[in-house]
């Protein structure tokens, strides 16, 4: 626990000082957000295009993080310091898992909002509290699977072309899941409830991928 | 070693290929609804299902390989997963024309098992990429390994979600009823599966004895002629059969 406990802090003090993912992230999605208006000719949305545009989004944003994840623990030795170290392999997993994991939440933060005042029609009060849990499953999935693909791809001489390649279609349940979810929680009419079977979905995919990439996540340190 | 037995069982995948369409051709009846072209079902449908088998046969042989640590398992399961992958193209062919044929696009989205099958196989596109991108070789096969694992866990959670997003216009084949086919039907779809299975073993047979062929000839011709006899082998997707290629100190 204190393993991983250091690993998070370090994660996070550098993310803090460095400032490198959090704010490209949410830069890009917003970005994205005037992409998607120019290319759709739409000035507001609802129903399952909102639902879609924002977890297209979300999905090409957390990307960028997962690209980044794991560049200043090859090219600057962390890898070698925490395989030095006397301690479980699976702590490392767990720690950026998690760092991913408080990134997207960051990102979120500012990306709803955002995504509320640019373009969600109906009134983003109406949201609350359901796309707060969803939102949650999902980036437990995102992290896990973002984790996994962004050290399979750290160490190949393409890996901003392969982490994405891996992980998107990976991802492709999530954003089933979230977009269905949260579609009738942005109707122009008013939300609706969220059907209980997407939810379950995403606590199943990130059941079996979080035990799936504990079991696997030690081979790709073993070096 | 991989040589044995494989002329019998080249002979066999033929025979039961040839009876399989024979009996596609002149023993199961028409389909009262599409008429002839039902019958690419016998091609498109055991393709499908041993091209999925294939992939999960591929995680096995990749847990294997992460278990012992015996590179031959890698070379297993790259094999398995590569004809998957041609496999995969045929399937995605035959459905788009079956599509266009019975319900009138090449390409239907409403139609979970076709989708999730696209989905799985563009993240097995991603294999050889993969693959090739890692240089040192031991590497290489460990990092397929994991990623062999987590794909074919990936393909039963990918078709629960699908199914689940869409409503269902493929029929099912075999389903916990025992499905809807009557016996003509079942029978020669059987034997179609069976022939399809059998060719998946050949095949992956004749290319793990061509490997291993390849990797005893570059042995053999180092031991003659020393290092400078060998043509250096090129940067490959493909783990070499088992053997390094040169000697390795450890």
């Amino acid at each position: 626990m204190s393993t991983w406990g250091a690993l998070v802090r370090k994660e996070l003090l550098l993310e803090i000082r460095a400032r490198e993912s959090v704010p490209a992230m949410a830069l890009f999605s917003v970005t994205t957000y005037v992409v998607f208006h120019f290319g759709l000719d739409r000035s507001s949305l609802d129903g399952d295009l909102a639902s879609g545009v924002l977890w297209v989004t979300l999905l090409f944003a957390a990307m960028l993080g997962v690209n980044r994840l794991f560049v200043a623990d090859r090219e600057q030795g962390g890898f070698d310091g925490f395989l030095l170290a006397p301690v479980d392999r699976s702590a490392l997993l767990l720690a950026k898992a998690a760092s991913l994991f408080a990134y997207l939440v960051a990102v979120e933060l500012v990306a709803i909002p955002a995504f509320a005042f640019l373009l969600l029609g109906p009134s983003p009060a109406q949201l609350l509290p359901e796309l707060v849990g969803i939102l949650l499953l999902a980036n437990a999935g995102i992290a896990v699977i973002g984790t996994l693909a962004s050290a399979l791809a750290i160490q190949t001489t393409a890996r901003d072309l392969i982490a994405p390649l891996v992980a998107l279609p990976l991802l492709i349940p999530v954003v089933i899941a979230g977009a269905r979810a949260t579609t009738p929680l942005m109707l122009e009419s008013g939300a609706e409830a969220v059907p209980a079977k997407w939810a379950a979905v995403l606590g199943l995919y990130d059941l079996v991928f979080a035990l799936l990439a504990y079991a696997v996540f030690d081979f790709l340190l073993e070096d | 070693m991989y040589g044995k037995g494989l002329r019998p069982l080249s002979i066999a995948t033929c025979l039961t290929l040839t009876a399989a369409f024979a009996l596609v051709f002149f023993y199961a009846p028409l389909d009262a609804d599409q008429g002839f072209i039902q019958k690419i079902f016998y091609v498109h449908v055991p393709m499908a299902i041993v091209a999925l088998g294939g992939f999960v046969a591929g995680a096995i042989m990749a847990v294997q390989h992460l278990r012992t640590g015996d590179r031959r398992w890698d070379l297993r399961s790259y094999v398995a997963i590569h004809l998957s992958l041609v496999l995969g193209v045929g399937v995605l062919v035959t459905g788009a024309i079956w599509a266009k044929a019975a319900w009138g696009h090449w390409w239907v989205w409403d139609e979970p098992t076709l989708v999730s099958f696209l989905i799985v196989f563009l993240l097995y596109a991603t294999y050889q990429p993969l693959r090739f991108s890692i240089e040192d070789p031991e590497r290489q096969a460990r990092y397929a390994s994991v990623f062999a694992v987590t794909a074919g866990a990936f393909v039963p959670l990918n078709f629960l979600a699908v199914r689940l997003a869409e409503q269902l216009t493929h029929p099912r084949v075999l389903g916990a009823t025992g499905g809807s086919m009557p016996g003509e039907f079942r029978f020669t779809f059987l034997v179609a599966l069976a022939g399809m299975v059998l060719l998946f073993v050949t095949l992956w047979k004749y290319e793990m004895a061509s490997k291993h062929a390849t990797a005893q000839l570059r042995s053999l011709r180092r031991k003659l002629g020393g290092e400078e006899a060998l043509i250096p082998a090129g940067r490959s997707a493909a783990p070499s059969a088992g053997l390094p290629a040169r000697p390795t100190a450890d």
